[in-house]
């Protein structure tokens, strides 16, 4: 069932997703190398918590932490440690999210330490593009087929894979909430979207093969093939005019 | 933070066969009693089936002519399941 959202949940939401917007920048600022996951971890808690809102990831199903650090092979859902330091040449996926009020809103970006190749660059840009066109469907009168066929044929075009074992999701009073978001589908299938929907789009994308597997710690998504994997995700509301993004960094 | 893929709705009708099971599909020929029906599967066999719990939980009901989906026992194949009806 995909629940819709009145303007006073989404100004709520909104309301959640500044405050993950601020731990976006906190951590990029934070990213260096030799800083371990569970540093940036700590420093994203305390700004949530000071912001009075609460880290949406921490207990959801067990999960132990306020980010998901997910490191080069690592795709999504990597648990932040002291010995995983950054170091230069790396690339990191940091997911986070809040609530307020009752109300998630839930973002990821993917972020190079230092320098790297062209190749893994041009995998986070295409990435980043894949969800900007996505976002350009999630508009009333589209369906999510047009949303998740927007991300695989950009990601296809450059030939990378898109990861089919994770997808995004509605969001709102929970975390995950219907329907699935998947980044592959057909244009024209699945639900008709309307105006009051709240989506978390988030591609991930590998440079290989798409298959996954869970490490023995549950959560952390790796590559089968170790190939490097990319995550950007944002949380957008479908209203009348058109995609609003909540998690977009205001210019 | 990204969901697992669960079940897709477009896929609830992919049901998985019983272990060791042959998956054929058929026409349903005559009724028989206690539920059971002779069906001709698509290889010419004639094999004697019932229906699934699940299916009778459901009233479904089955007439000669409709085709439906036979899971076999892989070591009496004169004998089979009933898992599914061909809209």
């Amino acid at each position: 069932m995909i629940v819709l959202k009145s303007p006073r949940e989404i100004a709520l939401m909104r309301d959640a997703a500044r405050v993950v917007v601020a731990a976006q920048r906190l951590c990029r600022e934070l990213s260096r190398p030799g800083v371990s996951t569970l540093e940036i971890d700590q420093e994203v808690e305390g700004l949530i918590r000071k912001a009075g809102a609460r880290p949406a990831f921490k207990g959801y199903r067990g999960f132990p932490a306020t980010i998901c650090a997910s490191i080069n092979e690592e795709v999504v859902h990597g648990i932040p440690a002291a010995h995983r330091r950054l170091k230069e040449g790396d690339i990191v996926g940091l997911d986070l999210g809040a609530v307020v009020e009752g109300y998630y809103a839930d973002a990821a970006f993917t972020l190079a330490i230092g320098e790297i190749p062209p190749e893994v660059q041009r995998l986070l840009d295409v990435t980043r593009e894949s969800l900007e066109l996505a976002i350009q469907q999630a508009r009333p009168g589209n369906r999510l087929g047009d949303v998740s066929a927007a991300v695989q044929r950009r990601v296809e075009a450059a030939g990378f894979g898109v990861v089919r074992a994770f997808v995004g999701h509605g969001i709102g009073r929970e975390l995950h909430e219907d329907p699935q978001v998947p980044n592959f589908g057909e244009p024209g299938k699945g639900p008709l979207l309307r105006a009051g929907m709240v989506l978390a789009i988030e591609p991930m994308v590998t440079m290989g093969h798409w298959e996954v597997r869970v490490l023995a710690d549950r959560w952390t998504a790796v590559t089968e093939d170790n190939s490097l994997a990319a995550h950007f995700e944002h949380t957008v509301a479908i209203t009348a005019d058109g995609p609003d993004v909540l998690t977009r960094e205001a210019a | 933070m990204a969901r697992r893929r669960g079940r897709m709705p477009d896929e609830r009708h992919e049901k998985k066969p019983k272990d060791d099971a042959i998956e054929v599909e058929g026409t349903v020929v005559e009724p028989l009693p206690n539920a059971m029906f002779r069906v001709e599967l698509d290889n010419g066999h004639r094999v004697l089936a019932h229906v699934s719990g699940k299916m009778r939980m459901n009233f479904i009901r089955i007439l000669p002519g409709d085709r439906v989906k036979v899971e076999l026992s892989a070591y009496d194949l004169t004998r089979g399941r009933i898992t599914y009806r061909f809209k």
